[in-house]
């Protein structure tokens, strides 16, 4: 019988009996497939240790005992489903996430941007949004938010409803001060936001020329050619052989000249798209399609 | 060698400690270390030029999916949640576990699972008790357990709370971790070696 180690504040750490791994790892396989071929969500080339942790999340969640049991639960009963889809593509972001990366952006990146006419950007991996926000934001402050359209994409419909609604929590708001200050904002961050209850409304404004659409990075294809493609964070949760997949989405998708944000600790390298590219910003991780 | 690698947790008081432990590591012996300091989101990564000034071996935050190399150290980098997988890191920005990302117990999990009985964990001094349910998973996974003594400790709390959870672990002060490992490392557990001489 498996056992895990939840405890009330979500930290999950999984745990099998010693020599049980083969046979658990038999168990996500049959689980992953069946999710695929049922619900068309493809999830067998997610990186196996953080996958593992946030099936046991749900398992603990359900009250279920075994990847096995989650798979009945899964298949039979689709609420199941939508939870642990929000568990699988949740991710925990902030506004101004590394303030550093929104420092280079506005030195090194705005400069080439203020040449192009118009100027399409696919935020990839969108999540609830709060980095959208934060581009709209340093966009607009830059007085190039007219000329651009914002693709904001992510696997999971829900997250994308949240986001469109504008609201983020208001205990976050100092957090996310402190961030804007340092990723150089040059107004007052509480001018994009109006305080209401819990929930810090954000200015309409700022999602003008955003447009949010359900797009899954494993089976969906390239949807236009972009100037822009930031993905911060999102690859991590893929195994090496699904990454060089979603490099080939991006390269097909980016313009001559196009640039590629990733996170700070994701990286071009050992990737066949490494030569492809220049570095704009190498401790920022923000590339530019050269070939 | 009994061991692959070394899994290390340390929160307040981490520096000094981490200083004493990594010049206790003599050259040569190669077995890679693993740690996660707790630390804010933006911390810069002064913490491994801090600790490269005592070792000749390289020290650095991994990207993700980066090689496991043996002779290094790794340090998880900040607000990220380290994982382990068999050979190579995964990195994860999950939500903050009891207030930590990179969290402990979340390394140490994944740690375990990937190399079972050849991992070493090791919690050191710290004002909380993240670390002790990753510890209790590395000793559960048949890994051996380290806990410097709390009296050594600047913080006991976190090195006191491993012990509770796994009272065989190893509890060594501070000034002996470093030599410790590396005896375990080269011999085998001490109960393992004593059989063997048996």
């Amino acid at each position: 019988m498996a056992v895990s180690l939840e405890t009330e504040d979500g930290a999950a750490v999984p745990r099998e009996p010693a020599g049980k791994n083969d046979l658990e790892k038999l168990e996500v396989e049959l689980l992953l497939e069946g999710i695929f071929r049922h619900y068309g969500f493809d999830f067998r080339a997610y990186a196996y240790s953080s996958l593992r942790r946030r099936l046991w999340k749900r398992i603990d969640a359900e009250g279920l005992g075994s990847v096995s049991a989650l798979q009945n639960a899964v298949l039979h009963d689709p609420p199941v489903m939508e939870r642990l889809l929000r568990d699988l593509s949740v991710n925990v972001t902030a506004m101004f996430r590394d303030p550093t990366f929104y420092v280079a952006f506005r030195n090194q990146v705005i400069p080439l941007l203020r040449t192009y006419p118009f100027i399409r950007i696919w935020h990839a991996g969108c999540s609830t949004g709060e980095e959208v926000f934060s581009m709209a934001i340093l966009l607009t402050e830059e007085g190039l938010y007219d000329r651009c359209r914002i693709y904001a994409t992510d696997i999971n419909d829900i997250v994308l409803r949240q986001a469109k609604q504008r609201i983020f929590p208001l205990e976050r708001m100092q957090e996310y001060t402190d961030n804007y200050i340092k990723a150089g904002g040059k107004r007052s961050f509480s001018e994009y936001y109006t305080a209401m209850y819990e929930g810090a409304l954000f200015s309409p404004a700022l999602l003008k020329n955003v447009v949010f659409s359900q797009h899954n990075l494993v089976t969906d294809g390239s949807f236009a050619e972009f100037n822009v493609v930031l993905c911060r964070n999102v690859l991590i949760y893929f195994d090496k052989s699904l990454q060089g997949k979603v490099h080939k989405l991006f390269y097909d998708s980016l313009s001559n000249f196009g640039l590629l944000c990733l996170g700070s600790k994701e990286s071009l390298k050992f990737t066949r798209f490494e030569h492809c590219y220049e570095d704009i910003s190498l401790r920022e991780k923000i590339y530019r399609k050269v070939l | 060698m009994f061991f692959d690698l070394i899994v290390v947790g340390v929160s307040w008081g981490g520096l000094d400690a981490l200083t004493t432990m990594v010049r206790g590591l003599p050259p040569g012996f190669d077995v890679p270390v693993v740690i996660v300091q707790h630390r804010g989101p933006d911390a810069e990564s002064i913490l491994s030029e801090l600790l490269q000034h005592w070792t000749e071996r390289k020290i650095g935050e991994p990207e993700d999916k980066e090689p496991i190399r043996t002779g290094h150290i790794y340090i998880a980098p900040a607000n990220y949640h380290l994982l382990i997988e068999e050979g190579h890191f995964s990195l994860s920005t999950e939500a903050p576990v009891r207030y930590s990302r990179p969290s402990i117990d979340v390394m140490f999990g994944s740690a375990c699972y990937a190399y079972g009985e050849r991992l070493i964990g090791v919690v050191l001094t710290g004002a909380n008790e993240d670390g002790s349910r990753g510890l209790q998973c590395v000793h559960e996974y048949g890994g051996y357990c380290v806990v410097q003594d709390p009296a050594t400790a600047e913080i006991a709390t976190m090195p006191a709370a491993a012990l509770r959870r796994v009272p065989t672990a190893a509890m060594i002060p501070l000034a002996g971790i470093a030599n410790h490992i590396v005896d375990v490392a080269k011999n085998g557990p001490p109960e393992k070696s004593m059989r063997a001489m048996a």
